[in-house]
């Protein structure tokens, strides 16, 4: 028998027990820490360019049409409209992050993996994507094609 | 002459090992097991079937591991390689790809058996949790291994698939990332799910199958209630050698299929993964994710608020947890009576699954 400091009287059976537990409950952790930290990815350092000059010229980008471009390390699409009007949208579907394509038939754009349909604002207009893709602003200046994320 | 000459030879090495492994303990083992010959004894071949295309699985696993590369530079690659010029390489890589189909299809037809003959009743709790287990391991193990030939349906199936955990509300991103080993799926998330695909989900698996064959052991056959209550005299077949020849015939029937299956409709390679063109039209998971994708599609953005997603998920996670804990919610077949609404419960969800499969496969993806 022990005499506690506070008083208890604690037999040395359930300190050693303590003892035990807690050395073997340390031991685990000491184990599967670091492999719970292994197991998750490091940050990646995203690319913080807010600008990118396409490899097209505008002459080139037909009327009707929609193509994917790189933007920084995500993909975006390139749409004219029949108006001849030129619209950049990240090409991430907003419902389960499939890339989205431009359908000249419907002439909005449109998600092939569970059927989302957005207008040319980049407005979901149908379908299940919960939120509008986000709009780029597109500058055409001279022979160039510069696409630059909003304010 | 001969003969005897032979025949001493063998019981003296049978003697041998005896002394030392003890082979009459197992074969006295083995003799005492008996099958239960009722109508529904048919139910009782389909999990030794899936064991079998699971052993099928195993062996052309590690055939096709000798020449597959697992980076998003050479995976596609690799897999052209063994189609075009390893000899029979398409022949293993079919194989694998149709006997994995097969044994989740054997493996779903075992598990609405069990529930519907309500084998999962005390004290069997702990072999259907294991089945359980077991279940969801064969489904990683087909989604893991979808994404390998790294093409553009696996890609996108593998986006889809990895984003829907992504939904799940405060560890969803969490999640995600873990899953895919960075913020989008990578070559990163190609090594990472072979190595689920062929060490994790392995070494999980032995220990599940494991523990459930042994439970079978211990516990024998479930004989379903109907029967049970009809107070006729029950009949019985040894395992050895009636049940087990009777095994035989259907594996090799299996084997018979799975060979035509390879031999006339080859796993396709498709076009490599880009992840920077645009899902392909008609995009679509294997057959057993197609009731769940199809009812994502069908699911509006907002339901009460809440996106349609979310509830999705969390509507499949429920319905996951309410069937594992099936032995414990039907209190009427733990007390020995008939459970009429259970029966019910597990026709319907059979029912949707069938039909929003076959609407995955028959509505128009475009419209």
């Amino acid at each position: 028998m022990v005499q506690w400091s506070m008083g208890g009287i604690v037999d040395r059976r359930r300190f050693l027990n303590w003892f035990l537990g807690t050395t073997a409950g340390a031991f685990l952790f000491t184990v599967f820490y670091p492999i719970s930290r292994y197991l998750v990815p490091p940050k990646v350092q995203e690319s913080t360019s807010r600008t990118v000059t396409l490899a097209l010229k505008p002459a080139d980008v037909k009327f009707n049409t929609g193509q994917i471009f790189r933007f920084g390390s995500q993909p975006a699409i390139l749409v004219r409209t029949p108006a001849g009007e030129l619209k950049a949208f990240a090409a991430v579907c907003t419902h389960l992050a499939c890339i989205v394509q431009y359908r000249n038939d419907l002439n909005h754009i449109w998600c092939a993996c569970h059927n989302g349909h957005f207008d040319l604002n980049g407005l979901n207009i149908s379908g299940p994507p919960p939120r509008p893709l986000e709009q780029y602003v597109v500058n055409v200046r001279g022979d160039q094609i510069v696409v630059s994320k909003g304010a | 002459m001969m003969f005897r000459n032979g025949d001493r030879k063998i019981e003296e090495i049978w003697l041998w090992l005896d002394e030392r492994v003890g082979l009459t303990e197992i074969f006295k083992l083995v003799k005492k097991k008996d099958v239960p010959v009722h109508t529904h004894t048919v139910w009782y071949y389909l999990g030794g079937m899936t064991l079998f295309l699971f052993v099928i699985q195993v062996t052309t696993g590690i055939l096709l591991l000798l020449y597959y590369r697992p980076s998003a530079e050479e995976a596609y690659e690799s897999i052209q390689f063994l189609m075009t010029e390893v000899e029979f390489g398409w022949l293993i890589r079919s194989i694998h790809s149709w006997a994995a189909n097969l044994m989740v299809f054997t493996l779903f037809v075992h598990f609405f058996s069990v529930l519907l003959l309500k084998a999962y009743r005390r004290p069997r709790e702990v072999t259907w949790l294991s089945g359980m287990g077991l279940l969801g391991l064969a489904l990683t193990f087909g989604f893991t291994g979808y994404l390998l030939p790294w093409n553009e349906l696996a890609y996108f199936a593998t986006r889809v698939g990895t984003e829907i955990p992504g939904a799940v509300p405060l560890v969803g991103s969490f999640l995600r990332r873990l899953l895919r080993g960075g913020d989008d799926v990578t070559g990163a998330t190609l090594t990472r799910f072979y190595g689920i695909h062929v060490a994790i989900l392995p070494a999980l698996t032995t220990l599940f199958l494991g523990l459930h064959l042994f439970l079978v052991q211990k516990h024998g056959m479930s004989v379903p209630p109907d029967v049970e209550r009809q107070s006729k005299e029950k009949k019985v077949m040894p395992f050895f050698p009636n049940f087990l020849l009777r095994d035989l015939v259907g594996w090799l029937t299996a084997l018979a299929i799975l060979a035509a299956l390879a031999a006339f409709i080859p796993a396709e390679l498709g076009k490599k993964a880009d992840p920077f063109q645009p899902a392909p039209v008609g995009i679509k998971p294997e057959w057993y994710f197609m009731f769940m994708f199809q009812t994502l599609k069908f699911l509006p953005s907002y339901i009460l608020g809440i996106e349609g997603e979310i509830l999705g998920v969390l509507g499949f996670g429920l319905g996951g947890l309410f069937l594992a804990l099936i032995p414990f919610l039907d209190r009427r077949t733990a007390r020995g009576e008939t459970s009429r609404l259970f029966t019910w419960i597990v026709i319907a969800i059979i029912a949707y699954m069938v039909v929003l499969t076959y609407l995955g496969y028959t509505v128009s993806p475009t419209n």
